[in-house]
């Protein structure tokens, strides 16, 4: 039986994964979750994470938020902020957790804006380490 | 008659304009062959951005609760419309075009007596809207100083949008752009985003009901759809650079040949009234030694 399912991950700028792979861990908003071939159609977003991808070879990308889409063995990610993981560590990462605390302590933000926020430095720490 | 010193003088200004068209020819193709690229790669996102929102709208049980940006206020009254057009001129007709559409359907909104709203994406648009149609314009934006168009400038332009919406500033909101069809046409369009269009296929019915939401169709819908609009403006942008570019390359093409012909016609004119001079010399000389 074939165990892997296709996988695009698509920004609107260009098509960034389009092949068949194992499993996709992703940042779901209500928290991880693994994708595996035959899963039930599932619509949700995500929250700033990471997706793991685990395909030919292993690829890590960084999300701050997208739309995922599975049906008929099909994974669709959009994401409009979406970069692999290796570009992504070239950044100035301490500098963009420094500016995503002090959005934090802004007082006009709602419960889902500090969420996200939260979630994001988390994972941004963790990349860090 | 003009003097041989003037067609020799209109001879190489003409020849100097040929070389400039020909230059931004040049350059349009190339930008031409760019914008083409980004727009066929941007394509898929806005293709499948709008399956998923088909998927989840059928998905809604109860209309009277979904959210607003797809069913609408109910109302028809006010009308948003986002034109879209170019910062630069010089590229023939498609500054003109959009702004013919978009003032058709303008005289026709009056006509019916709905409240009309104008947002002018570009400056040129803005220049000839400005007129007839100045107290009608809320807002204008131009991206002048852009280099390269980023989803970002679709969505700040999208939030301003769906901020108006949830403001209760309008009821339906249409953009206004050029689609690209190939270099020779592009044809200008209207679009409606607010409320969005929901097509009525029956067929995948039951597959869709079986879709798992994490968290449910609400709140999914709400991160969506203003997300769905700055596609559509994005997908407007990309659509529009990439018509801009190969539109003022027919237009630059069109003006080499036109420069071409006319430096033709003046070069033969001078040639003829060269000859007319030296043909009138010579009979002068002629007529003057028969009359010794």
């Amino acid at each position: 039986m074939e165990k892997n399912f296709n996988l695009d991950i698509i920004s609107p700028e260009s098509i960034l994964i389009s092949e068949k792979v194992n499993s996709v861990t992703i940042p779901s908003f209500e928290g991880e979750m693994t994708v595996l071939v035959d899963h039930i159609p599932l619509i949700t977003f995500l929250r700033p994470g990471i997706i793991k991808v685990d395909g030919s070879k292993q690829n890590q990308f960084f999300v701050e938020e997208g739309t995922v889409e599975f049906s008929n063995n099909t994974l669709i990610i959009l994401s409009s902020t979406i970069t692999s993981l290796e570009n992504f560590k070239n950044q100035n990462i301490s500098k963009i957790i420094e500016e995503s605390k002090s959005q934090l302590t802004q007082d006009n933000l709602s419960d889902k804006a500090k969420y996200i926020m939260s979630h994001k430095i988390d994972t941004l720490l963790k990349i860090n380490q | 008659m003009p003097s041989l010193d003037d067609l020799r003088k209109r001879i190489s200004s003409v020849k100097s304009t040929q070389k400039i068209t020909k230059a931004m020819k040049m350059v349009a193709a190339a930008k031409l062959r760019k914008a083409q690229e980004m727009a066929e790669k941007g394509r898929p996102f806005s293709d499948k951005m709008d399956l998923i929102i088909q998927n989840l709208s059928k998905a809604i049980n109860d209309p009277s609760n979904a959210p607003k940006l797809l069913v609408g206020t109910g109302e028809d009254k006010t009308h948003l419309c986002v034109v879209m057009t170019a910062d630069r001129g010089l590229c023939g007709g498609f500054n003109t075009n959009i702004c013919k559409l978009a003032k058709k359907y303008f005289d026709e909104a009056i006509k019916s007596s709905k409240n009309l709203k104008i947002i002018t994406v570009g400056t040129k648009g803005l220049d000839q809207l400005k007129r007839e149609y100045g107290q009608y314009i809320i807002k204008r934006i131009t991206l002048k100083d852009k280099k390269k168009l980023s989803f970002l400038d679709a969505e700040e332009i999208g939030k301003q949008i769906v901020e108006l919406f949830k403001n209760n500033e309008f009821d339906k909101c249409f953009i206004f752009y050029n689609k690209f069809k190939n270099v020779i046409s592009q044809i200008p369009q209207q679009q409606q985003v607010i409320p969005a269009k929901i097509e009525n296929k029956n067929k995948n019915d039951e597959e869709v009901s079986s879709y798992e939401f994490e968290p449910d169709e609400d709140e999914i819908l709400d991160d969506l759809l203003p997300k769905n609009i700055s596609t559509q403006i994005f997908k407007a942008f990309l659509e529009n650079s990439a018509s801009e570019q190969g539109s003022r390359m027919t237009a630059m093409d069109n003006a080499t040949r036109n420069a071409g012909d006319l430096v033709d016609k003046l070069t033969i004119n001078y040639n003829r009234s060269r000859q007319a001079a030296i043909t009138k010399e010579l009979i002068e000389i002629i007529s003057g030694a028969e009359s010794l």
